[in-house]
């Protein structure tokens, strides 16, 4: 990437247009987001005395959250869910991003068109599975008027596999932009190497496409997998009670049940463990790096 | 959805079943986004098949509604707001990591981006239990900061792509006819980067517009339009009318991302590379 400033550049502009530069930037993420996430991390720690910031020091929220197995189970099936939403997305998204690299002909074009969903409302496109799969909804209702089904089935929504589904789709376009990227920087010299030394077209893919593009299948696993594990709007709109999620139960402290302190240990929680998905995708990142 | 995405004729080396899953996928992801407007205009409260016939009553609906008309307005201005700190922090932010080079910049340019690896649910209660503490509690300014926050990693890689693209030679030329860093920033790379930066504005825009998850938390007394949206589907009568609403949110929301889309190669191709 052709970056600006290096060597032409004195290495110290104007120190008001310095400031100017920096300020804005400062702001937003020293004093909004490492401000607003330090808070969240002391609360986790502090006692629920009903006042804004709880009290005194505390480890009785984790202590909950150990003893009780509901929370245990939460967080697995919030994992599992988020997990298998994941390798839906990415392995989905892998073909559409290799047709785009190596294919397409209209390639601007459908790039946009596999984006665009990307733009319109989250809110909308759960809600639109919610009417997809209700009891009268539109699968029901369409499989009945074309005489598949005898009546309708109430084992669409409220379901688990319904959050699954949901969740696929409404984070399908957020895989297909890194494994493209990674994709796109694959020297084509190697699959033509790897063709003249004789491998097959399946062998091109497996030993050589495939390890290069790792790196972008780990970034798009991340980037879908961080939204969907904390989520609670799809879990509460086509989940019912058996697809409680890690984002509902915060969610709920910080509405009905009124334990911030609580809360925020939960959503302390979720961070250490995308911070620990994170830590693995690296690691996984320098196993394929090396391969280059 | 497209004929545009029908799979190109087989050429050597360009398998057809590739082309076939590309245009069952873009169906995947289309299909259940196409049936808001489809009942939208259907004349039954049941979003369910066989339609009962054409109605345009609940877009008639959605016009003497002023709870809607409120959040709408809200939504608007809330999402004016975020888009213009969201671009410029995001502008300032990109600007300084490619030209200062300082840690603290890179360190700043990191933290921007982080936003992507925080679920919004934690962006939400992070900000309520800030600004909670700060004393300015949910409310409209509380829901543009959380906005600023998630739209944020867009607009700084946005336009850190666009000022990366700008050849060295043109901000060089610049300062050896004497320009200060602050012009070379002024005449030189910010109307370089301006279709970019319109571009990330308008994303900025549509991401706030259509926030849900983090507006949840901050909202005061004006829900926005996705809070209005949320607080009606509790009401199966009043299904239609979101569906109409919904439609003309997609409808919107799709020009705006087209016309974003558009600037942003626009502005890509302007460049004398």
């Amino acid at each position: 990437m052709a970056d600006l400033g290096t060597s032409g550049q004195p290495q110290r502009p104007g120190s008001a247009f310095r400031v100017a530069l920096m300020l804005p930037g400062s702001v937003v993420t020293l004093g909004l987001i490492l401000f607003a996430l330090g808070l969240l991390a002391i609360l986790a720690f502090r006692f629920n005395d009903g006042s804004l910031f709880g009290a005194g020091f505390t480890l009785g929220n984790f202590r909950i959250l150990a003893s009780e197995p509901l929370y245990g189970l939460v967080i697995l099936r919030s994992l599992t869910i988020a997990g298998l939403v994941t390798a839906a997305t990415v392995v989905t998204a892998y073909p559409v991003a290799y047709y785009l690299s190596f294919h397409a002909r209209s390639r601007a074009l459908i790039l946009f068109l596999v984006t665009l969903p990307f733009w319109t409302s989250y809110l909308l496109r759960v809600f639109a599975w919610k009417i997809v799969l209700a009891y009268n909804g539109v699968l029901n209702s369409g499989l009945i008027a074309a005489g598949i089904w005898s009546e309708p089935s109430t084992a669409l929504l409220n379901t688990p596999a319904a959050v699954v589904l949901t969740l696929a789709h409404a984070y399908a376009p957020f895989a297909i932009l890194p494994i493209l990227v990674s994709l796109d920087a694959i020297p084509r010299s190697l699959a033509e190497a790897a063709a003249d030394l004789g491998a097959t077209p399946f062998t091109v893919f497996r030993r050589v496409i495939l390890p290069n593009s790792m790196p972008g299948v780990l970034a798009g696993a991340v980037v879908v997998f961080v939204p969907t594990v904390g989520d609670y709007v799809t879990p509460a709109l086509v989940g019912g009670p058996s697809s409680t999620m890690i984002g509902s139960l915060i969610q709920a402290q910080f509405g009905k049940a009124q334990d911030w302190p609580f809360g925020a240990a939960l959503a302390l929680v979720v961070m250490l463990v995308i911070l620990a998905v994170i830590l693995l995708v690296r690691r996984a990142d320098h196993r394929f790096g090396s391969r280059l | 959805m497209s004929p545009a995405a029908a799979p190109a004729p087989s050429a050597p080396g360009r398998p057809r079943w590739l082309g076939v899953y590309l245009v069952a996928y873009l169906v995947f992801l289309y299909l259940p986004i196409v049936l808001i407007p489809l009942f939208s205009f259907n004349d039954s409260v049941q979003a369910a098949f066989p339609l009962k016939g054409f109605t345009l009553d609940w877009y008639r609906g959605l016009a003497g509604n002023a709870a809607l008309k409120a959040a709408l307005m809200t939504s608007l201005g809330i999402g004016v707001c975020a888009a213009f700190l969201a671009t410029l922090c995001g502008m300032t932010i990109a600007y300084a990591e490619l030209t200062l080079r300082s840690r603290l910049s890179r360190l700043i340019a990191g933290l921007a981006r982080m936003p992507i690896l925080i679920p919004g649910v934690v962006v939400g209660i992070s900000l309520l239990i800030a600004v909670n503490l700060v004393g300015l509690g949910p409310s409209r300014l509380a829901i543009v900061l959380g906005h600023v926050l998630v739209a944020l990693p867009t607009t700084v890689i946005i336009i850190r792509g666009s000022l990366a693209a700008v050849p060295r030679s043109l901000p060089e030329a610049a300062q050896d006819l004497g320009a200060s860093d602050a012009i070379v920033f002024r005449r030189v790379m910010l109307p370089l980067a301006l279709p970019a930066a319109v571009s990330a504005f308008m994303l900025a825009f549509l991401t706030s517009f259509d926030e849900f998850i983090v507006a949840f938390f901050l909202a005061g007394t004006q829900p926005t339009l996705p809070l209005y949206i949320w607080s009606q589907l509790r009401f199966p009568k009043s299904l239609p009318t979101v569906m109409a609403l919904g439609t003309a949110i997609l409808v919107s929301s799709i020009l705006i991302a087209g016309a974003a889309e558009l600037l942003r190669r626009r502005g890509l191709r302007r460049l004398p590379l």
